[in-house]
């Protein structure tokens, strides 16, 4: 009552308002406004860009697709290193929802128990891998079962057919699919591809809903054609490692050169590890002795003192020279031939392998001449075949060179070399007296070789590495059926700390047939343990086996078909030291 | 003056529908080549694992051993390698 009583009473006409009240009024409404638009604007126009991926990140994501490592193949296509599509399952720990059966179930699919899987899942809220690279099926029935908060994402696996017989030369991959070791370290840039994107719309747990576009597609690596060829560098790893265990040495290495091209054909080596399950290979076995390891080579590097010296004519293929009585001082030191001849012509020096002819036919030469041999024919240089890590051996200046060391290096010690180098050096004799170049890649029929030598002194040369293989020369275990062989053994002391010991190594370098040289193959064994050690009894064997085999698988033409073999008596053979 | 506004509201609506249809081709083109690339992708694990297996049963130490064991062949001796002369084809 009494309220209205009172409205009553106030009901009086308005008063009058101030006059600039509803301008300012009217004024301020239109500055917020104004605000508004101008917040709008700004929103939409320009800081649009940041709202935008706010926007997107709830429903789609860009995801990584992974390309596709191009394959390493011998020279026949034969696969060498292939890339597989593989899955790798993964959850979030604390995200997983599934019944114990389920689990069960997933755990027999991945092949573990369910407790390994249980304490998979402890963790709070871990990203973790629950089996990484199985084979697609294997994820199939895992994504049968519908486990939520399980995905699989899509990677490649690296397989090596070839497993422990090149891995030195494939060398492998790590996790990323990204070289290690070998040509696949090498060759990354050719191989590895870039992987592309794609935009996909997700939900709220992140499971892709739909596909949207392709924002970039992956492209695939290249192939990659090795100069190797796959059958041969079975037989040479097979009879590599069968010559090292029957000589229970250290280690061995094997290289087969194309005698006209001067391509890899195969390079073995042993120990060695298997890339497929490389979990605990130690460095030492990874390593790649024939290029990135050196030695003495002993007398495997004779031909090249007699090659320098029938080039400067110092010499003739019939010059009589006399190693009575089977040793030589000069200076201080005094070096010995293993069994003492008498006088020799230069030919019975590469045959019967005298250290003390060679240093005396060295010792005529100028030292300079002999450097330049050994130089101009690719030692104390890396040969560059494309491998990673090679080595190029020591050869130091002439000038330096002591008339010791002079003779020394005649007989190939004080100068150090790696296999590749060393069978890469013999295709000066194969190919009258052109140097090719050693390449582990797949090239043309024609490389142009560096002339080092006239082409008769090379012919010389190689008529000697006939009779050394020849009984009546120190190798007459070389000799292959069917095919005349061409090739010398090495016998060297080892070098350890400061000066030589009772260790060995056991070379021979060879090629056939020896009318027309197709192959160059070079054997060393690292310290033999068996009581035999000679180069001749030891290295000439697996090269015999290795080469005649190889020769009837490239389908080579036999130079001396029939019975050509003839082996000396045991009392009769020659021995040699270096 | 009008009649042009409804031409124009015509062409309007004719252009926001074929911006639908064009999107939603895109779209199902889009799924087409997703589904020929998942193919694709299926057939290269194929391929690979079919290369592995092949290198695997071709391997040298396999043809070796059947050839020795379940063939009983040998590598002929010498003596028994006849060489016809003539021109090598090539």
């Amino acid at each position: 009552m009494t309220g209205r009583s009172m409205a009553q009473k106030h009901a009086a006409p308005a008063p009058e308002l101030p006059r600039f009240r509803a301008p300012i009024v009217f004024g301020l409404l239109l500055l917020l406004f104004g605000v508004l638009v101008g917040r709008s604007l700004y929103l939409q126009w320009i800081d649009n860009a940041f709202l935008q991926e706010q926007g997107s990140s709830r429903y789609s994501r860009e995801i990584e697709v992974p390309a596709h490592r191009g394959r390493v193949v011998d020279r026949a296509g034969e696969p060498l290193a292939i890339s597989t599509p593989v899955k790798s399952i993964w959850a979030f720990a604390g995200q997983v929802d599934a019944t114990p059966e389920k689990l069960a179930l997933l755990a027999q699919a991945l092949e573990t128990t369910p407790r390994a899987l249980a304490e998979k899942l402890e963790g709070a809220n871990d990203f973790v891998f629950l089996a990484k690279q199985v084979p697609p099926e294997v994820a199939g029935r895992v994504a049968a079962l519908k486990i939520k908060g399980v995905h699989d994402q899509n990677e490649y696996r690296r397989f090596y057919p070839a497993g422990e017989m090149a891995s030195h030369i494939v060398g492998f991959t790590g996790d990323h699919d990204v070289g290690q070791e070998g040509m696949e370290l090498a060759q990354q840039e050719w191989l590895g591809g870039k992987p592309g994107s794609r935009r996909v719309i997700i939900d709220r747990r992140g499971d892709v809903v739909e596909d949207v576009e392709s924002i970039r597609s992956p492209q695939a690596g290249r192939d990659l054609a090795l100069a190797i060829d796959a059958r041969l560098q079975y037989l040479a790893f097979r009879e590599l490692k069968a010559a090292v265990e029957a000589n229970r040495a250290k280690a061995g290495g094997l290289v087969i050169l194309d005698a006209r091209t001067g391509e890899i054909l195969a390079l073995a080596n042993w120990p060695t590890y298997n890339p497929n399950a490389r979990n605990k290979v130690g460095r030492e076995k990874m390593r790649n002795r024939a290029l990135t390891d050196v030695f003495e080579p002993g007398s495997t590097l004779k031909p090249f003192t007699i090659a320098a010296a029938l080039e400067s004519g110092a010499v003739r293929p019939d010059t009589v020279i006399q190693t009575a009585p089977g040793s030589l001082t000069i200076g201080p030191n005094t070096i010995h031939d293993a069994h003492p001849n008498g006088a020799l012509t230069v030919e019975q020096v590469i045959q019967k392998s005298s250290n003390v002819g060679a240093a005396k036919i060295a010792l005529s030469l100028p030292s300079a001449t002999m450097w330049h041999m050994l130089s101009e024919t690719g030692f104390g240089a890396a040969p560059n075949t494309g491998f990673p890590g090679e080595v190029g051996g020591r050869l130091r200046p002439a000038k330096s060179w002591k008339p010791i060391e002079q003779a020394t290096i005649a007989y190939g010690h004080g100068i150090s070399v790696n296999l590749v180098q060393l069978a890469r050096a013999y295709t000066v004799f194969a190919n009258e007296g052109q140097l090719k170049p050693a390449t582990l890649f797949k090239g043309g029929d024609a490389v142009a070789g560096r002339p080092v030598m006239r082409a008769s002194t090379a012919l010389a040369v190689r008529h000697m590495l006939e009779l050394a293989v020849l009984p009546g020369g120190t190798a007459p275990k070389a000799q292959v059926p069917g095919y005349r062989v061409a090739g010398k053994t090495g016998t060297a002391h080892k070098l350890e700390g400061r000066g030589y010991t009772n260790k060995y190594v056991s070379s021979f370098v060879g090629f056939a047939p020896a009318s027309a040289p197709r192959l160059i193959v070079a054997v060393m064994i690292d310290e033999p343990s068996t009581g035999v050690h000679y180069g001749g009894d030891v290295a000439a064997p697996v090269f015999s086996a290795v080469m005649g085999s190889a020769l009837r698988t490239l389908g080579a033409l036999p130079d001396a078909p029939g019975d050509n073999v003839i082996l000396p008596d045991e009392a009769a053979a020659i021995r040699e030291e270096t | 003056m009008v009649r042009l506004n409804l031409m124009l509201l015509a062409v309007l609506v004719l252009c926001a529908l074929s911006l639908v249809t064009s999107r939603h081709q895109a779209r199902k083109l889009f799924v087409e080549l997703e589904r020929e690339q998942a193919r694709t992708h299926a057939y290269e694990t194929e391929f690979g694992q079919l290369q592995l297996e092949q290198s695997t049963w071709a391997m040298p130490v396999r043809v070796e051993k059947i050839a020795r064991e379940q063939l009983k062949m040998q590598i002929p001796g010498p003596r028994r390698i006849e060489v016809i002369p003539g021109e090598v084809p090539r």
